[in-house]
């Protein structure tokens, strides 16, 4: 029998009860959301069960409006034997973002871990060497948060609100 | 008389003491811009750091202000050796957000595309390989039928290298005949000359004693790394996104996955050449099922979503309808639904994925780009280590890495 959302979702809920929440299958993917610290647990329990051995994707975004919990990190992995993906957010504080580093599951993580650190200034716990990778070096702030609009704040001739994100 | 006695160094003085060697950022060898810093003992490279991020360009923040019709230019530049396939990964990502469902005839011309920008990816590498092997010639002779394919996209869309090809829904105007007429000649002329280039390079002796058994990684360290594409099929692992989630109906054309073992860099010259010929099949295949088409179905181009597709100007200037539309997709009036949706296509190197995050608005809350070479660059010191400095150059272009892809 082949492996489906629903099969996965029962064994997770066994195996982490209410600790998951926001369950859903947009466009066919499984989504769930874990708590900030449970993150390597539901990944370890997902490639022992499930054989979720392959992290097609890791990033983050910023969600000004969720106080305590402003930015996600997103995971995607993907069960190459029954071609199945899943796919799971943790959400921490903007304040205090430390999130344990996916880097001794997965090699991948430790450039995708970079990334998301030099852009969201997530700070993963325990990474080898975590330092910007994309942006210079001197930059002390974190380019695509929110509160960096791409508008120039100064111009009073344009008055819309959809556009200045 | 010279005195040899000189070259007789005290022990321990220079065989402990390593050269440390910048390569890059714009060293011509590396094809792209790339820095590494390479630690050497005598010719052998023990420790790399690599440095990416020379030309970052945002893209993931600019989408961001960009209605959803405009971010296909900012995709053109990441893979800019196949960007038809990043137009219409990024077109199929959309399509899914919107539920739009395209026509047969659209699928099979998406894919007579998409299969031609492999080619000139896969052909450009390989013979980059060539070249840093010390064969220029097989390079300059396959410059010509990158050429042919070049202006086949110059018939479909006006442009060249960043093509900027197709709409939401479709492409922005039907194949012209010329354009079929160049695509026959392509299918023609085109085998012959890869049979040419695989005599030039397959079974010489000095590429496969510079490629064979060079920077190799085994089938698990290479998914432990996210590789994808030709890079992990040369380890034996046979994912490729266009079987495993079929997309723009691959799944009605007849082809086979090649694969390697050792995941060397003949591994992945061979996969590519194989891939090459599987692409020029599905290619022949596509071009006869869009030629089956009769009557007004030989002239669909587009699917029938006047919200999302933006109209042809010459309706735009003439009809009513035209107008509206496209007033409001220009203007952003056009009511996206909200929804978090990850969409792939095969690319030229592997995976390439969207992650798009809408919350209804004019632009996306939330672009990210799952860029194949910059998840699988990482594992460069882990393939190069203990390597000679002359194997790192051909390992480093083997692995065709493009600089616009990684840094975004």
């Amino acid at each position: 029998m082949s492996l489906t959302n629903e099969i996965i979702k029962t064994g997770l809920l066994e195996k982490f009860g209410d600790l998951l929440t926001e369950w859903g299958e947009p466009y066919g993917m499984l989504s769930f959301t874990a708590p900030g610290d449970q993150n390597l647990k539901v990944m370890n329990f997902l490639s022992e069960e499930f054989r979720f051995d392959f992290l097609t994707d890791l990033t983050a975004v910023h969600y000004p409006n969720r106080k305590g919990e402003e930015l996600a990190v997103v995971y995607h992995l993907h069960n190459l034997v029954d071609n199945i993906r899943v796919r799971f957010r943790i959400y921490v504080p903007v304040e205090k973002p430390d999130v344990y580093t996916a880097t001794g599951v997965f090699a991948s993580a430790n450039w995708m871990e970079r990334e998301t650190f030099d852009f969201y200034g997530v700070n993963f716990v325990g990474h080898p060497d975590l330092k910007r990778i994309l942006n210079v070096d001197e930059m002390d702030y974190f380019p695509l948060r929110k509160e960096f609009p791409l508008e120039d704040q100064t111009r009073i001739d344009k008055d819309d609100d959809m556009f200045g994100r | 008389m010279t005195d040899h006695n000189n070259i007789r160094l005290p022990e321990g003085s220079i065989e402990k003491e390593t050269t440390t060697l910048n390569l890059g950022p714009t060293h011509p060898a590396t094809h792209g811009v790339f820095q590494n810093i390479l630690e050497l003992d005598g010719e052998r490279v023990i420790r790399t750091e690599s440095t990416v991020g020379y030309i970052h360009r945002a893209f993931e923040k600019i989408a961001e202000r960009r209605p959803y019709y405009q971010i296909t230019t900012l995709t053109d530049r990441l893979n800019y050796c196949s960007s038809p396939i990043n137009n219409m990964g990024w077109h199929l990502t959309c399509e899914k957000l919107l539920h739009v469902k395209t026509p047969k005839r659209v699928d099979y011309l998406r894919v007579i595309i998409m299969e031609l920008s492999r080619i000139s990816d896969h052909l450009i590498c390989n013979s980059i390989v060539g070249v840093d092997t010390g064969a220029y010639t097989g390079f300059l002779y396959v410059m010509q039928y990158r050429e042919m394919i070049y202006e086949i996209y110059e018939e479909v869309c006006g442009s060249r290298l960043t093509t900027n090809m197709g709409r939401i829904g479709g492409f922005e105007r039907n194949f012209t005949n010329v354009a079929f007429q160049k695509l026959e000649k392509f299918l023609i002329e085109y085998p012959k000359v890869l049979r040419e280039f695989e005599n030039l390079f397959t079974r010489n002796r000095i590429f496969i004693e510079r490629t064979q058994g060079v920077g190799g990684i085994s089938a698990e360290r290479a998914l432990s790394y996210g590789f994808t594409g030709p890079n992990l099929r040369a380890t034996g692992v046979d994912y490729d996104v266009r079987v495993h989630s079929p997309y723009s109906s691959y799944e009605d054309l007849d082809f086979i996955i090649p694969v390697g073992t050792t995941g060397d860099n003949y591994d992945r010259y061979q996969v590519r050449n194989a891939e090459m010929w599987e692409s020029l099949k599905i290619i022949e295949q596509a071009y006869r099922k869009v030629q089956e088409f009769k009557g007004a179905e030989a002239e669909v181009f587009h699917a029938d979503v006047p919200a999302y597709y933006l109209p042809e100007k010459e309706d735009v200037y003439t009809k009513m309808e035209a107008l509206i539309y496209h007033f409001k997709i220009v203007m952003g009036e056009t009511d996206i639904p909200a929804g978090e949706v990850y969409n792939s296509v095969e690319g030229g190197n592997g995976e390439l994925g969207f992650y798009l995050i809408s919350d209804g608005g004019r632009s996306p809350y939330r672009l990210h780009f799952r860029r194949p070479c910059f998840v699988y660059y990482q594992a460069y010191p882990e393939l190069i280590h203990g390597s000679m400095l002359s194997d790192a150059i051909v390992t480093l272009s083997s692995l065709n890495l493009i600089a616009g892809e990684m840094d975004a």
